[in-house]
């Protein structure tokens, strides 16, 4: 039987555990690049492990592509393991800190209202800005940042999406991939 | 043990029993190639016209030999040069390893005289790219670069030192380590823990299957690919095809890969395939396709490929599985192992019939008598006359598909062509390599107008390394493949593809003091070969062809595999 591929594009979340050596974060996002494809938000960030990254990346493709990205992307020197998140059984969330234009009283009070309500952080101030720190999955950032749009947004600093998955599984363990081709580690 | 980290580069190479390496010195390499010159009685340099040709000889060494090829080039310009060789090289997974000099640590990123940023230009067609700034780690970079460059699926690694790094005066602490026992030390054992460092098992519940599929198969087809060739699996591949009693296509890098004359080849796949070959993939009911990546060239329309037939597909590679081309079932390993625990289990088959649909329709239609030379009765002078053996190297085009179409390969590294970069130029570098590599091999150099022109400058290494290699060109006029496809799909407007122009090439040769002959009959043909071939230094001959001979059969891109736009 021919494996079947959900052929629709939608959102992949890829984590990637790479060797901290210069050129690594080029050599991986090279892969995308080279099929046209755009990273919607790309973190890299240390891990428990030394001298051992953890890249999350999120991107539109349908799943035939994004395997194939994975498996070329598992051929990399530096790269340790690669896993393909499920939205299901992951966990996402991104950090933003949101400039507000807020000059007078009214508006600083409604914005901190709005902070309130999002449970977002106020973490400076000014005489006239406000400058709000969110965590949280992107929709979350999403309906904040548009309420703000009311008072004038003055400048957005994002992260981009983090995922780890739910409960027992890591990315140390290659369950999904054992299944499937019975291989544990990368092959050159 | 301390000694000078120059010295420590060339006793690396040492540890993994190179003696040739091909290349071009200057300004930033003058370190390594001062070096060079202690090691010249253990070490075999050959010294290239230009770096682009260095390139092809140390691929054309790789393939021919089956050792991993070296290639040394200065930076900027001299890095640069390499790059169509490293691309080609990846491309056809050929093992080698390039070794370039940058500028110093002081003027690194500052646009200094020659500088280029080659390992990130070589990112994207090389297994590995190092960039090496600390002395102490040559010993690490060069063990890691020659297992990564030959483990696995094969293919181009770069090493980039620092001119600093090569100082006479840099001592670094090295002991000499032979190749077997590389892995166990310094960061090949770490690399070990995250990457297999030799080709994966295959898994029996998956060799189970296929022996399953292929005892419920009646029209089974089998695909020599590339990777028949890389793995050396030509013994087992035969065993295999022979037990299965199937007709066997060839891929172009699967050339050498099953006996070309062998009662069940069924001819090319693919584009420029045989009848034979491309109806039987469109007609088979399991489709075995060993080392070959469906390239657009064989899988011309993925959709329809084998459209009757389970498709099966063996390869090193797991990234290579349902690339191109769905599959029905797979096993990741490499050729060798996979096909010899296949054989274990198979017992023989037998499929008359289907062999007798198949396998007459590979006779090609016959040849038009002509008063001028053609292609094929200048192949066929060429397999007359050559011995069996000979290795062939060819450029890329039209007479890079008669070659495949004619000769008979019958050994991995017999046939040396760029099948999937298509570089033209690649010939007679390659053909250099071979040479080098094989002394005793007869080597002929097929090419077109179009490529010899390229980097006929390489003739100059012919002559001075006394290398007996025989240049056929296939002249006419024309970049041959190219005005097909005007000639067929553009309405015959040939857009600056006619090459009326020089230089002389029987003068060329005779210019870099070669021999140079004219045929433009079949019995100059016959002559001017025999000549060559008793020569005893490097021979062109020019081959006077008509510009409008096609290649046949033909099966535009895209197009169904049975869709035959020529016979």
């Amino acid at each position: 039987m021919k494996r079947e591929f959900d052929t629709r594009k939608k959102e992949y979340t890829l984590s990637i555990l790479v060797q901290d050596i210069p050129g690594v974060l080029s050599q991986v996002a090279r892969l995308f690049s080279r099929k046209g494809y755009n990273i919607e938000s790309i973190v890299s960030g240390e891990t428990d492990k030394p001298h051992v990254t953890r890249i999350t990346i999120v991107l539109m493709a349908d799943e035939l592509m994004i395997n194939q990205i994975a498996d070329q992307c598992r051929k990399l020197i530096p790269v340790l393991a690669v896993k393909i998140l499920d939205e299901g059984t992951s966990i996402q969330r991104e950090f933003s800190l949101i400039k507000v234009y807020a000059a007078d009283r009214n508006a600083r009070d409604e914005v901190i209202q709005m902070a309130n309500i999002f449970r977002a952080k106020i973490i400076d101030v000014s005489r006239e800005t406000l400058t709000v720190a969110i965590f949280g999955d992107k929709e979350k950032t999403a309906a904040l940042t548009g309420m703000l749009a009311d008072f004038g947004i003055l400048e957005i600093a994002k992260t981009g999406t983090i995922a780890i998955e739910r409960g027992r599984s890591t990315i140390y363990d290659d369950n999904k991939l054992k299944e499937e081709y019975n291989y544990g580690k990368n092959v050159l | 043990m301390k000694i000078r980290a120059t010295a420590a580069i060339m006793e690396c190479l040492l540890e993994q029993e190179v003696d040739t390496v091909f290349g071009y010195p200057g300004g930033t390499i003058l370190n390594l190639y001062d070096e060079l010159y202690n090691y010249k009685d253990k070490i075999h340099h050959v010294l290239t016209s230009h770096e682009q040709g260095a390139s092809h000889a140390a691929d054309g060494y790789a393939r021919s030999t089956g050792k991993v090829g070296v290639c040394f080039a200065t930076s900027g310009p001299g890095a640069t040069n390499l790059v169509t060789g490293i691309a080609t090289a990846y491309m056809d997974s050929s093992p080698i390893v390039f070794i370039t000099c940058n500028v110093t640590e002081q003027t690194l990123g500052k646009d200094a005289f020659q500088e280029v940023d080659i390992t990130g230009i070589a990112m994207p067609i090389t297994k590995a790219a190092y960039l090496v700034r600390d002395a102490q780690t040559i010993p690490d970079v060069m063990r890691q670069a020659f297992a990564v460059a030959a483990t696995g699926r094969p293919g181009p690694v770069l090493i980039d030192f620092l001119k600093n790094v090569t100082a006479p005066s840099v001592e670094i602490d090295y002991e000499f380590v032979p190749w077997t026992e590389n892995r166990k030390c310094g960061s090949l054992r770490s690399l070990a823990d995250s990457h297999d460092l030799k080709a994966p098992e295959p898994n029996a519940g998956d060799i189970n299957t296929l022996v399953d599929m292929i005892a419920r198969s009646e029209r089974p087809l089998l695909i020599c690919g590339g990777g028949v060739v890389r793995g050396r699996a030509d013994a087992e591949f035969k065993e295999f095809a022979e037990k299965l009693d199937s007709p066997v296509a060839i891929t172009v890098m699967g050339g050498g890969g099953f006996p070309g004359g062998h009662p069940l080849t069924a001819g090319m796949i693919g584009m420029h395939g045989s009848q034979a070959s491309n109806v039987a993939c469109d007609e088979c009911d399991l489709l075995i396709a060993v080392g070959c990546r469906f390239s657009d060239r064989v899988a011309l329309q993925p959709d329809t490929f084998a459209s009757q037939a389970k498709i099966v597909h063996i390869d090193i590679d797991r990234s290579e599985i349902d690339k191109n081309v769905l599959t029905d079932h797979h096993i990741v390993g490499s050729a060798k192992r996979v096909l010899a625990l296949l054989n274990e289990r198979l017992p023989q088959y037998s499929h008359p019939q289907w062999k007798e649909h198949i396998l007459p329709l590979r006779e090609p239609s016959r040849p038009r008598d002509s008063e001028t030379l053609t292609p094929k009765q200048v192949l066929e002078t060429i397999r007359r006359l050559a011995p069996q053996d000979s290795i062939v190297a060819t450029d890329v085009g039209q007479h890079q598909m008669w070659s495949i179409q004619h000769f008979h390969f019958d050994y991995p590294g017999q046939l040396l062509t760029s099948g999937g970069f298509g570089t033209m130029g690649f010939g007679l570098g390659a053909a250099i390599g071979a040479k080098v590599g094989n002394p005793d091999k007869v080597v002929v150099h097929t090419t077109g107008d179009g490529c010899f022109r390229m980097n006929c400058h390489e003739l100059a290494t012919v002559e001075h390394y006394h290398l007996p290699i025989i240049t056929v060109v296939f002249n006419n006029g024309t970049l041959g493949m190219v005005r097909q496809w005007q000639n067929l799909i553009y309405n015959k407007r040939f857009s600056e593809t006619t090459l009326d122009r020089g230089p002389d090439f029987v003068k060329l040769a005779e210019a870099y003091g070669l021999k140079g002959f004219r045929a433009t009959t079949m019995a100059e043909m016959e002559t001017a070969f025999a000549a060559a071939l008793e020569a005893g230094c490097g021979c062109v001959i020019d081959c006077m062809l008509d510009m409008d001979e096609m290649v046949r059969p033909m099966v535009a891109g895209g197009a169904h595999i049975t869709d035959f736009l020529l016979k």
